[in-house]
């Protein structure tokens, strides 16, 4: 049963040492090495891969890695964030011979994606989140689409839907990213609504459909009249909220069908950008780079069609932004405050890419709700 | 239930010597123990037949099915290593359920204690990162904390079952909920690590303060701590007057209680026992795997426990083999799902089988004569 | 519209009540009769998310929700006759048989669903009874599901049979003695078999609501321990039919707390707010307890209450 895993995971090894060099991409290419032997890659989520939202996206875009020829792709659901995670690395690695990881829930990655990265120097691991520094392994690294540029499309559009100007937020914990997606979107509304606010609610877990729908109704009971949300599937808070005849925007994936009366725009993921710049290097025997990472620049996110809840304003205003986006132009252009009064990001303007914009643990300024 | 022999009591002293006279008794009591190893492996063995009709069914191979759930739970030394690490805290968290039942009690709550023992051991030993505090004084004090806090929430379950008669399932239920909230606002809010910003988590307890693995193998000490904490509760529980006192507690607790049998102490302690066990698994959990105390400590042990110490006839002893058991099909669900395309659902569909049968199984017990002690050996 | 925060809190409780409490109450009716045929099963968690993955499947494949309550129901029948037969073999335990039922009805739920995650099954429609108030979030929170009523019916009339017709007497008195009910002629295996059988059907049927009606959606977290906890107010609901609806809109409002609190700006310890439900079940079960009025209450064959 067991694979000639060894010999794999070495002509591997072999192949991606030169890769070795932090951010700078090893470019000498081993096509000859690669051809004789096959890669085995390892994905893993954190829920199931058909949960209509983070994971399928990224089930569905790894799809990409399956037709490279000589790749195998080995997938593993519902692994939580415990040493069972560890476990099934090394499982991944001992039994089948996998010679690439890609863990792609955040919780995976300390401890234990970089212990297994430290303890297994000849396999390669790729996490889906901007944690990687050089610090780290370096058969490590990160990739990540920036959603925030797209939440922030979002915003532009739903500050110029909104009648009322509040808008609401159901969201899951606040981590770094959730904050910044809230953030940019408030952001957003509030260069076309400069008095917009966004009212969150927190429901503590990645997944709870009832308190999911309990919070759409408690948003539009204070009286919200836009309802976007970050939680793992936005199915229920979509439905709940079109059923209350107010207008939403999406996140992770389409959800344009189930609104078909209040639906203004999503904010999507485009994994399959990465998963298949992944698959072009593979094929070409080339090694991956510690770090991928890009938003509306590099096609890695995008929004979804508009739908019949985005006014003509919300569209031209939205367009316009998706244009500036995709010339780099920056999202946070002066300091703000947060909500608490304190001055935050006084070095203000930021590259779309900045790492202090990964580390948010605030609400800005106009958002109502606590980050912690 | 009054009507049905408690079938977790196991044939005594007194029967086994009556009916064996005139019969070598080692082997008497060889025979009559061999029924509580037949009928359950046999009870696995069909519910596998079953799951393979039910994967024949949907267009599987069964063959395929139980080789690589061999390969992936025990047929490599990795293997086994995975799953005894799995079935760590499952012994544990099993036995903060066994304890009580010896009682009658039905504790569900042991996903509670281990949230609130992990989190009280991270919370203790986080103030001593960097100070140079010698381990062998922080660690014993983290095992304390994990132990109290785990102890004290079955605890305090038990002591209102005893005080107040509250039923100990209903409030151990809630109080696990209610632990979890505390640990996530403790962990979300005022004790955050700012520096972890994908994971709300507390400080890292640092590697001074971790457990390290067993020496030649990929299982941490939880799974040692576990055996021998199993088996000395199973000798308890079988060999002294305290175990004694608790099963006639469980036969019927007023009828104990006028015997004149400490029976709100029994329950206190069985509580407390039960709680740390928990504890200790959340001790383990952060101590040994996590680093820290987050959301992940809630990962479900607790409830997989339960199961795990039904399965076992809530004998202290038996749960380390049903542990194993459960934490293979966890190690195998794994390359199951990655060889065969299968979802993840399907070990809890085979768990299910498992289970249903091995419980409809119970019913087989003292029907087969080769396994009774006069030894008429299959003679009607 | 009003924007007292109070009033919003409060119409978001009474509007939580109505929406999330009817799977609690289904569940926990369900139970009762389980339970006061003398035996109990912990696995109704298991028949909920069955239930809620047949219901949307059926409705799905159907068009039509109704259909899909149906096969809810038919979910709880199959699981709840099943652990009904298995504990009528001696000596086989009923709690342990309810934590299989749940793991084998949650394993067959996740395994078969997955196709149904995304799709969009027509909803059970609601009946708008608040439109006469003027105020449209007491107008929503008045939007009631046939199956809140039909919930309530059941408790009514479960509790009338309880007390005054001859099948409730038999499922009384087989919970109360078995001893009893055979001096009576009857089968204390087949009332039981037939009590848990029953209660299935009604915990099926409350899953269906959690997929057609609120949420009105399937996945894996649906659920989230509904069913156990409905099974724990039960004992809380001290076996009384009308007391297990008030326990469950007691629940669905406490739970409605956490994110209305935060919608009016209490934004702080939400993981607090959010534990309400459990909290004030426990105090009020604590502060209700210590009377003996909770043992007479209790059915003497519960193995759970001895």
């Amino acid at each position: 049963m067991l694979t000639m895993a060894g010999v794999n995971r070495r002509k591997f090894l072999q192949t991606t040492a030169a890769s070795a060099a932090g951010l700078t991409l090893g470019t000498a290419s081993f096509r000859a090495a690669r051809a004789a032997t096959d890669l085995t890659v390892g994905v893993i989520y954190v829920g199931a891969r058909d949960d209509f939202g983070w994971n399928q996206a990224h089930a569905v875009a790894v799809q990409a890695l399956k037709g490279v020829p000589g790749v195998k792709v080995v997938e593993e659901e519902n692994v939580p964030e415990t040493d069972a995670v560890a476990k099934t690395m090394e499982s991944m690695i001992n039994l089948d011979g996998a010679a690439l990881i890609l863990p792609t829930s955040f919780g995976y990655y300390s401890p234990f994606m970089i212990e297994e990265a430290k303890s297994h120097p000849d396999v390669q691991f790729r996490h889906a989140a901007p944690l990687w520094t050089d610090k780290d392994p370096k058969n490590a690294g990160s990739y990540f689409a920036f959603l925030d540029q797209a939440h922030y499309i979002d915003g532009v559009a739903a500050g110029a839907a909104s009648v009322s100007g509040k808008l609401g937020f159901v969201a899951a914990k606040p981590i770094g990213i959730v904050l910044r997606n809230i953030n940019s979107f408030l952001l957003g509304a509030r260069t076309v609504n400069p008095k917009a606010t966004c009212q969150v609610i927190f429901t503590g877990e990645w997944s709870l459909p009832v308190r999911e729908a309990e919070a759409t109704n408690a948003l539009v009971d204070a009286g919200c009249d836009l309802i976007t949300c970050h939680v793992d599937g936005p199915k229920v808070v979509i439905q709940t909220a079109e059923s209350r005849g107010v207008k939403t925007c999406g996140h992770n994936a389409s959800q344009a069908p189930l609104a078909p009366k209040g639906f203004v725009t999503g904010a999507e993921y485009k994994w399959i950008t990465i998963y298949k710049g992944f698959a072009e290097l593979l094929g070409k025997g080339q090694p991956l780079p510690n770090i991928t990472f890009g938003g509306y620049d590099k096609d890695m996110v995008q929004n979804t069609p508009y739908g019949a809840g985005a006014t003509d304003k919300a569209r031209m205003a939205a367009d316009a932004a998706i244009k500036d986006l995709k010339a780099g132009k920056p999202i946070w252009t002066t300091a703000v405050k947060d909500n608490k009064g304190q001055v935050v990001l006084p070095n203000a303007p930021y590259d779309n890419y900045a790492p202090d914009l990964n580390s948010m643990t605030y609400l800005i300024e106009g958002v109502i709700g606590s980050a912690s | 239930m009054s009507d049905v022999a408690d079938p977790t009591v196991p044939l005594h002293g007194a029967a086994l010597d009556r009916a064996s006279a005139g019969k070598s008794p080692t082997l008497m009591r060889l025979r009559a123990a061999s029924e509580f190893i037949v009928i359950p492996v046999l009870a696995v063995m069909a519910a596998f037949l079953l799951f393979s009709l039910f994967l024949l069914a949907i267009g599987k191979s069964p063959l395929t099915f139980l080789s690589l759930l061999w390969l992936g739970g025990f047929g490599t030394a990795f293997s086994w290593g995975n799953t005894l690490q799995r079935a760590s805290p499952l012994i544990l968290t099993a036995l903060a359920v066994a304890v009580p039942a010896q009682l009658g009690l039905t504790v569900i709550g042991g996903e509670g204690a281990l949230v609130l023992g992990g989190f009280a051991a991270a919370a203790i030993a986080v103030p001593f990162v960097g100070t140079g505090m010698p381990a062998l004084i922080v660690m014993p004090l983290m095992i304390v904390f994990a132990l109290a806090a785990g102890g004290l929430w079955v605890g305090l379950a038990g002591w209102l079952r005893y005080r107040r008669g509250v039923n100990e399932t209903i409030s151990s239920l809630l109080l696990s909920y209610i632990a979890i909230a505390i640990m996530n606002f403790f962990v979300e809010g005022p004790m955050r690590d700012l520096n972890q910003p994908m994971k709300a988590s507390t400080l890292p307890i640092g590697t001074a303060y971790m457990v390290p693995a067993m020496p030649h193998l990929s299982v941490h000490w939880g799974f040692a701590t576990g055996v021998v904490l199993a088996l000395v509760l199973g000798v308890l529980m079988q060999r002294t007057t305290f175990g004694f006192a608790a099963k006639i507690t469980g036969g019927n607790m007023r009828a104990a209680q006028a015997q004149g049998l400490p029976v709100g102490r029994l329950i206190l302690t069985c509580a407390l026992i039960s709680g740390a066990c928990a504890g200790l698994a959340g001790y383990f959990e952060v101590a040994a795997v996590q680093g820290r105390a987050n959301a992940s400590l809630a990962a479900g042990y607790g409830f997989t426990g339960i199961l795990v110490s039904f399965l076992a006839r809530h004998n202290p002893i038996a749960v380390v083999p049903v542990a194993i058991l459960f934490g293979g099909l966890g190690a195998a669900g794994g390359i199951v799902q990655r060889r065969m395309g299968m979802p993840d659902a399907t070990v809890l569909v085979l768990q299910g089988f498992i289970f249903v049968v091995l419980l409809a199984s119970e019913t087989l017990y003292g029907r087969f004569r080769i396994f009774q002690m006069g030894g008429s050996g299959g003679r009607a | 519209m009003s924007h007292d925060p109070l009033i919003i809190v409060l119409i978001a409780m009474i509007g939580g009540a109505i929406r999330v409490s009817t799977p609690f109450m289904f569940v926990a009716l369900g139970e009762c009769l389980t339970e006061k045929s003398g035996r109990i099963n912990l696995g109704l968690e298991g028949t909920l998310v069955l239930g809620a993955m047949l219901a949307y499947a059926t409705a799905y494949q159907t068009g039509s929700p109704w259909l899909g309550i149906l096969a809810g129901g038919a979910a709880g029948v199959f699981l709840g006759s099943l652990h009904g037969y298995l504990c009528k073999l001696p000596k086989v335990n009923d709690i342990a048989v309810g934590i299989a039922m749940m793991s084998f009805g949650i394993g067959l739920a996740f395994f078969f669903g997955k196709p149904y995650i995304q799709p969009q099954a027509p909803r059970l429609p609601a009946i708008p009874l608040g439109g006469w108030t003027g105020v449209p979030q007491l107008a929503e929170a008045l939007q009631i599901n046939p199956l809140f009523l039909v919930g309530i019916a059941a408790a009514i009339v479960m509790a009338w049979a309880f007390a005054n017709t001859k099948w409730g007497l038999i499922i009384r008195t087989t919970g109360d003695s078995a001893a009893a009910a055979r001096a009576m002629g009857v089968s204390v295996d087949w009332v039981r078999y037939l009590a848990t059988t029953i209660g299935g059907f009604l915990a099926g049927v409350g899953g269906s609501f959690l997929s057609l009606s609120y949420p009105g959606s399937w996945n894996e977290g649906l659920s989230s321990g509904q069913g156990l906890m409905a099974v724990a107010l039960v004992i809380f609901a001290r076996w009384s039919p009308i007391r297990c609806v008030m326990a469950a809109l007691l629940f669905g409002a406490a739970g409605a707390l956490g994110p209305s609190l935060q919608s009016v700006g209490i934004t702080q310890g939400y993981y607090l707010f959010n534990a309400a439900p459990y909290i004030l079940t426990l105090l009020i079960l604590i502060a209700s307890s210590g009377s003996q009025q909770a043992f007479r209450a209790a059915p003497g064959e519960l193995s759970i209450t001895k």
